[in-house]
């Protein structure tokens, strides 16, 4: 072979690739021997892909409610409050997942609890991002205030929202005093800054109000 | 006509998609011939060296060309990059004029639609200086032929695209930041719109009608928009009404001349004369009303409205009321 004659582009003829392919082999080879060596160590990154799922599942379609009336249960005939009546606390599988406190927190605003209570602040209604509880801070209790209505102004929203989503509302409400799971928070408001976002601050233990409902 | 001309671009009923379908052919054919010269000159060189290809396909290395099929070749290939940069250059001048004609100022005279994306379904608002005559409605846009329609874009969650092919390109609607786009629709038909930036679950099925008449028939469709909700006529419409203001349907919907008056969710007061439900989804049908109230997720999953458990009594007489807004 000529030096002085040979240009250093090779013909695209197949057998021109034939003769490059086991450099090409030998690359792919060792490409994947050096990915399995490293296999081994990568699998303690595996339980790390499970963590947060149960934070972020949601459901795209909400089953029907079923025939019977949302279950709320009824504190006193008169004057329904902590004292008179606590309901063991439920849980609500809604303060784990930081879909549904989102949602609750769209409805929130969509449904005009900010008119009253502000983002938290309160104004026309009391604050909810402080310790003390009127009615109750157990899951239940918020869900009995918001469907029955409270007296001097809390409008009864029996029927007029869903169960599912009065569950995610009342996971929003209990998380502006830090009531739920911080891991499972809303961290960021779309809103003008006001109070801190819901479960960054530690608060006081809740503690239900002593004193007689506001006249 | 098939589902290929009221969703297409290249069916045009406007000045602007015109334009843009103008432009579109020429790109298509200059670039079209270019190919096939490529395309062509590509064959003929492979045929050329595979006929002198030697046997042995160790030595299948190319000789130094000659000096003067060298010089040759430079000249050839000047030629070409010039040609190339001249053809592109005019398609850029060709670009340029077509951007200019589509987006010239709006006449100030232009009806003003306000279109807000909300997950997943139109908001329309048919501006007017005067308040009271301002009108919305919900994944339906009536525009009259002939006259200019500026659009002024608006989200309310994320970010989502409003696109009719038949009447001008895509424009999004960002939130917080207002956008504006214009045309003129140039003949009568009726073509679907349809979300073109992915905004979630039911970004696919967020779909509007649209509708470009004459201006008679606009104008008669806008005045009858703009009045207030029928009063029921039957006992099973009147009922019907009493449902929806005391369940769950009035903390979302506004049917004016009631008290419903929530804007979370479609405005309703003339359900009854719009074509399709559900974001241009469903036929605005009777069983497809009743399937949407009863449980609008098994439909579209993700949707925002709630599953709604009604007597069969109160849903018919629901489906009563829904049916005469017209």
């Amino acid at each position: 072979m000529k030096p002085k004659n040979v240009c250093k582009v090779q013909r695209a003829v197949p057998g021109a690739l034939a003769g490059a392919r086991p450099i090409e082999l030998e690359t792919a080879r060792s490409t994947l021997n050096f990915l399995r060596s490293c296999f081994p160590y990568c699998l303690f990154l595996v339980p790390f892909l499970f963590v947060s799922c149960e934070r972020e599942q949601r459901t795209l379609v909400v089953q029907p409610p079923s025939a019977q009336e949302a279950l709320v249960q009824q504190m006193t005939d008169l004057a329904p409050g902590p004292e008179h009546n606590k309901p063991p606390s439920v849980p609500n599988v809604d303060e784990n997942n930081s879909w549904m406190m989102s949602e609750g927190k769209r409805f929130y605003e969509a449904y005009n609890c900010v008119g009253c209570h502000a983002h938290g602040g309160g104004g026309m209604g009391p604050p909810l991002m402080d310790e003390k509880w009127i009615y109750g801070h157990e899951p239940q209790q918020v869900y009995a205030t918001i469907v029955e209505g409270r007296p001097n102004g809390m409008p009864s929203f029996r029927g007029k929202i869903s169960n599912d989503q009065l569950w995610e509302i009342v996971a929003y409400v209990r998380s502006l005093s830090g009531l739920t799971n911080q891991w499972a928070a809303n961290a960021r408001d779309d809103h003008m800054k006001g109070p801190p976002p819901p479960n960054s601050v530690p608060q006081g233990t809740p503690h239900d109000s002593s004193e007689p409902p506001p006249q | 006509m098939s589902t290929a001309d009221f969703q297409s671009a290249l069916n045009p009923a406007a000045s602007e998609s015109a334009h843009i379908l103008h432009l579109f052919w020429t790109f298509f054919w200059v670039t079209l011939v270019i190919f096939a010269l490529v395309a062509i000159f590509l064959f003929i060189a492979i045929l050329r060296n595979v006929r002198r290809a030697p046997d042995d396909p160790q030595l299948a290395i190319l000789p130094e060309p000659a000096q003067e099929s060298e010089s040759r070749a430079t000249k050839v290939v000047s030629a070409l990059v010039v040609i190339t940069v001249l053809i592109l250059f005019a398609l850029l001048i060709g670009d340029f004029f077509t951007g200019n004609a589509i987006y010239a100022t709006p006449d100030p005279n232009a009806l003003a639609i306000k279109i807000t994306g909300h997950q997943w379904w139109w908001e329309v608002q048919y501006q007017d200086p005067q308040p009271s005559e301002v009108m919305t409605t919900a994944n339906e846009i009536h525009v009259p032929v002939g006259k200019p329609v500026k659009l002024e874009l608006q989200s309310s969650d994320v970010i989502h695209s409003f696109w009719v092919p038949n009447i001008h390109g895509k424009k999004d609607l960002v939130p917080g930041h207002p956008t504006t786009t214009w045309f003129t629709a140039r003949r009568t038909g009726e073509f679907r719109g349809q979300c073109a930036e992915y905004c979630g679950e039911q970004h696919a099925h967020m779909r509007m009608v649209f509708v470009a008449e004459a201006p008679d028939a606009f104008s008669s469709w806008l005045t009858a928009q703009k009045k207030s909700a029928p009063e029921p006529m039957s006992d099973s419409q009147r009922h019907g009404r009493e449902v929806f203001l005391t369940s769950k349907c009035v903390m979302c919907h506004t049917i004016q001349g009631t008290k419903a008056r929530a804007t979370l969710g479609p405005d309703l007061t003339h359900i009854g004369g719009r074509k399709m439900i559900a974001a241009g989804e469903l036929l605005n049908t009777r069983d497809h009303l009743a399937s949407w109230i009863s449980n609008a997720s098994a439909l579209k999953p993700g949707v925002r409205m709630p599953p709604n458990q009604l007597s069969s009594r109160d849903l018919n007489s629901l489906l009563d009321y829904l049916e005469s807004l017209k």
